[in-house]
């Protein structure tokens, strides 16, 4: 247990306030510049706070360019995980233009806050974002492209228009390619504001279409760039071995079985994160083999013996958890809202429920496992990486290796999946600490033993709801607790109550007409790293709310559709501030512009109950089961019908989705997240991550199942509500309402309510 | 450390590897064939299919050795233009969400048809049984296998 050799880990945190997850801010601005080839470039600059310091430097965040070759190149700013985004934000964009699609060009641009702004890719919040601005960039370019040929064809610029990368003067007939223009374009001033003007929605050729992703040849031909696939020369592999435990620290250990297997180069300790709240952007203690290829790597690694002290978690057991957080459920919480006078309310026997709800952590397990490269040079640090948040793995590796932020640059590549993982830079840090200990490329290879025993996990929780009934029958009362490690303990042990901004995830926005609401929190501590996956606490929330509102009707001998009908009352906007204790959160959007409106949820609910054939198919004796749940400022309703082969497997024949997003951007893309949406939910509803000894037991995905072919639903139609609403995103809204739905159906078969998931089916 | 003869995608490669070395690593450390991918190391997810002699395989659990006289085809020796049958149904119905699996998914489908060229609903989900999409993309690559068998 000696020679050993450590890479310090200089644990200065950074400040990122979690409370600001789902909280993008806007300011704008538009910049023009020109090619060195002459050409025209645009910018249109999204800064999260402040006035660009230098207004000398052309430094846009969404730019376009335009060759003289007709090639328009966009700028894609956010990380592609599989939503589409890197297709469906340079598409806005090249529709107002009118610009030929198959003469854009997408770039991916590196983690620059100066210059980009917000590049976080999560929250559901990119197309809510950026639809506009993208609108903007375009139409600014057009209104330059059609002063320039109005100036030389000496016409009026509202006799021009653009259409398929041309600019077109229809009674003289006069044509020019947008190569021919841009060169006196590029010599024009910006429009003013008013100048501006989008296209009217009718004229859009792209938007509200499907259009295939830009890189579908590059994927199916196998030469799309994910993380691990980048290659520098004499780069080395590093496979770590990990705390088991947070909180666990290194006693010492023997490296010398390691060093013998051929193709091992070194043996380096990295101090990582110290303590039980080891931070979300640290890496954890761990001992890394530096290896020729990947597989002595791997094999280094197995070999290396570690002596762990492993702290005060080294007792956990999530078992034991979940029964303390559902016995904290009995007593009195923390009240984050109320509606009415709830002190008198009396649950009186025979017209109420008191019902319990448990869901277990969850991994990400993307289909990628973590993996970053990083090439130390002089004093210069280059990353690549598959990162949701280029800018924060920018600032930790900068913070890491004490350099500054400008000597670091990331580079984004295709994420193989990312359900909010990817956001954290633990990994990039992992590489650049290396690079740098070595003085050559390395390459930090997760495997996903690794992934699964070392996320940023998904909180498990405990629920109660309490309802009672009228004396006409009418939901009277609803009390409603809820209890779960917060993603703010992973930063600091002191906070035991969910922030508002995890309140606001499907529990605070309950939004339903009863005359008494109280929902209170309970104290929990995080002994894992807690983290955000698709759709973070609306999972759990979901999952109690709506199996609670369907054991409520059958109580109340009514339709679980009617009731939700019922319960959002008229069409009307909700209002929710007079009852909140804290922040209502509303993902960061003002209330004003993206309010709960009921009438837009009666109307997916009307939707869905028609193309389900919801009365029909409970006629049939179909067992089908539904619920509603916005999140992410999308309105979605969900029917899933469950039957039992021969074998007694269960098989779901059919899933339903309506959903309200707004304008459907790409409507393909809409839809395919909603199908992808439906099974991710399908895997969270059927598996579990568990602890025993601060340890987690699930080692592969032969113990954490994801949903193969067979077990998916057999169709999965997705009704879109055409809308002229602001557009809001899609990534996460599919994955709430199909657990409860799923069980509401499966309680029509079974006759068993699910009050604890994992499913057991 | 031993010398290993293989063809791939065609070619005749040699190598110098740990002979349990798994072909993924092989393929992707050794001879810069990076489309295929790893995803669990222990033939539990299949993005790291590949096809030898007709089959398809894990790449990640078997050991280079096996490979020996053996002709495999990975993702990039499907075709030069990306105009296999399968790529192109895949295209059709734009299957790919994020994409890191679907290499190992074609592959599979690939195997599948060749050995099969009209496969059952059954025959299809044995056949991809063994190949996880985290984001669900299973209702299309069954829409792709099914126009893929029609061409």
């Amino acid at each position: 247990m000696n020679n050993r050799q450590h890479i310090p880990f200089i644990n200065k945190a950074i400040n990122k306030d979690r409370s600001t997850l789902f909280k993008p801010s806007r300011r704008e601005f538009l910049k023009l510049g020109s090619l060195a080839t002459g050409g025209l470039l645009i910018g249109i600059n999204l800064k999260c706070s402040g006035p660009s310091k230098d207004t000398e430097t052309f430094a846009p965040n969404v730019y376009l360019s335009i060759g003289k070759d007709n090639t328009v190149t966009i700028v894609a700013h956010r990380s592609e995980m599989g939503t589409g985004i890197r297709t469906t934000l340079p598409m806005v964009l090249a529709d107002e233009l009118g610009a030929d699609w198959k003469n854009v060009k997408i770039e991916q641009a590196v983690g620059d806050e100066e210059k980009y702004g917000d590049q976080n890719t999560d929250g559901s919040y990119s197309i809510r974002m950026f639809y506009d601005p993208m609108r903007k960039a375009g139409a600014t370019a057009r209104h330059m492209l059609l002063k320039a040929a109005s100036k030389q064809w000496d016409v009026k610029v509202e006799e021009c228009e653009t259409k398929d990368g041309a600019v077109i003067h229809s009674s003289s007939g006069n044509q020019a390619t947008f190569g021919e223009l841009v060169e006196e374009a590029s010599k024009l001033d910006l429009p003013s504001e008013g100048e501006i003007k989008f296209k009217p929605f009718a004229e859009y050729k792209l938007i509200g279409k499907d259009i295939p992703i830009y890189d579908l040849k590059a994927i199916v031909m196998g030469k799309a760039t994910f993380g691990a696939d980048v290659s520098l020369p004499d780069m080395l592999v590093a496979v770590i071995g990990r705390s088991p435990v947070v909180g666990a620290s290194i006693k010492g250990f023997d490296k010398s079985k390691a060093m013998e297997i051929p193709g091992v180069k070194e043996v380096l300790q990295i101090d990582g994160s110290e303590g039980v709240a080891p931070g979300l952007d640290k890496p954890l203690p761990g001992v890394a083999v530096l290896a020729t290829n990947t597989w002595a790597a791997i094999k280094g690694r197995d070999a290396l013996e570690i002596d762990w002290d492993l702290g005060e978690n080294q007792q956990f057991d999530s078992d034991g958890q979940l029964t303390e957080m559902l016995e904290s459920t009995r007593g009195e919480g923390k009240t984050r809202r109320e509606r009415g006078n709830f002190a008198p309310v009396n649950l009186m026997q025979g017209n109420s429920l008191d019902k319990t709800y448990l869901a277990p952590f969850y991994a990400h397990g993307t289909i990628e496992p973590p993996a970053a490269i990083a090439n130390y040079a002089d004093g210069k640090l280059e990353l690549w990486a598959p990162t949701q948040h280029p800018q924060w793995a920018r600032e930790a590796a900068a913070t890491a290796l004490d350099l500054p932020i400008e000597n670091v640059k990331v580079n984004v590549t295709l994420l193989g999946g990312g359900f909010g993982r990817k956001s954290k830079p633990d990994f990039v840090v992992e590489a650049a600490l290396l690079s740098k200990a070595m003085g050559k490329p390395v390459r930090v290879q997760w495997t996903r033993e690794d992934d699964l025993h070392h996320d940023f996990y998904h909180s498990h929780s405990a629920q109660r709801i309490q309802a009672s009934l009228d004396g006409s029958g009418k939901i009277y009362s609803w009390n409603h607790h809820t209890v779960f490690p917060a993603i703010g303990a992973t930063s600091n042990p002191d906070e035991l109550h969910p922030s508002d901004g995890e309140m606001g995830l499907g529990a605070l926005d309950f939004p339903y007409d009863i005359p008494h609401i109280r929902l209170e929190s309970h104290e929990s501590k995080a002994h894992t790293r807690i983290g955000w996956l698709r759709s973070v606490s609306n999972i759990h929330h979901a999952f109690a709310i709506c199996c609670m509102l369907d054991e409520m009707a059958e109580k109340r001998g009514i339709d679980p559709i009617a009731q939700v009908l019922e319960l959002l009352g008229d069409d009307q906007t909700l209002s929710f501030e007079e009852e909140v204790s804290g922040d209502f959160g509303n993902y960061g959007e003002p209330y004003d512009k993206f309010p709960w409106e009921t009438g837009r949820m009666k109307n997916v609910v009307r939707k869905v109950a028609e193309a389900s054939g919801w009365q029909n198919a409970k006629r049939e004796g179909k067992y089908i089961g539904f619920a509603a749940h916005k999140s992410f400022l999308t309105y979605v309703a969900c029917t899933v019908t469950v039957e039992k082969d021969s074998k007694g497997n269960l098989i779901i024949p059919e899933v339903h989705y309506a959903v309200d997003c707004g304008i459907a951007v790409n409507t393909d893309r809409v839809r395919s997240q909603f199908e992808g949406g439906a099974q991710f939910a399908l895997s969270l509803a059927t598996s579990a991550i568990t602890f025993k000894d601060g340890k987690v037991q699930e080692n592969n995905f032969s113990e954490y199942k994801i949903i193969r072919m067979p077990q998916a639903p057999k169709k999965t139609h997705v009704h879109i509500i055409e809308s002229q609403e602001k557009p809001t995103g899609v990534g996460e809204p599919p994955v709430p309402p199909f657990i409860p739905a799923l069980c509401n159906a499966l309680y029509q078969m079974t006759g068993k309510r699910i009050y604890e998931l994992p499913i057991k089916v | 450390m031993a010398k290993i003869n293989l063809n791939i995608n065609g070619k005749t490669k040699e190598v110098d590897v740990d002979p349990n070395t798994p072909i993924l690593w092989v393929l992707r450390d050794h001879l810069d064939l990076v489309g295929t991918k790893y995803g669990c190391g222990i033939a539990q997810c299949g993005a790291c299919t590949v096809i030898m002699d007709g089959n398809a395989i894990r790449s990640c659990s078997t050991p280079v050795s096996s490979a020996e006289g053996a002709k495999i085809t990975t993702i990039e020796g499907l075709s030069e233009n990306g105009d296999h049958p399968v790529q192109k149904a895949w295209m059709e119905h734009d299957v790919p969400q994020c994409g890191y699996c679907q290499a190992g998914q074609v592959m599979s489908a690939v195997a599948l048809l060749e050995s099969n060229p009209n496969p059952s609903e059954e025959d299809i989900d044995n056949a991809m049984n063994g190949n996880i999409c985290r984001c669900g993309t299973y209702l299309r690559i069954k829409k792709a296998i099914k126009t893929a068998a029609n061409s």
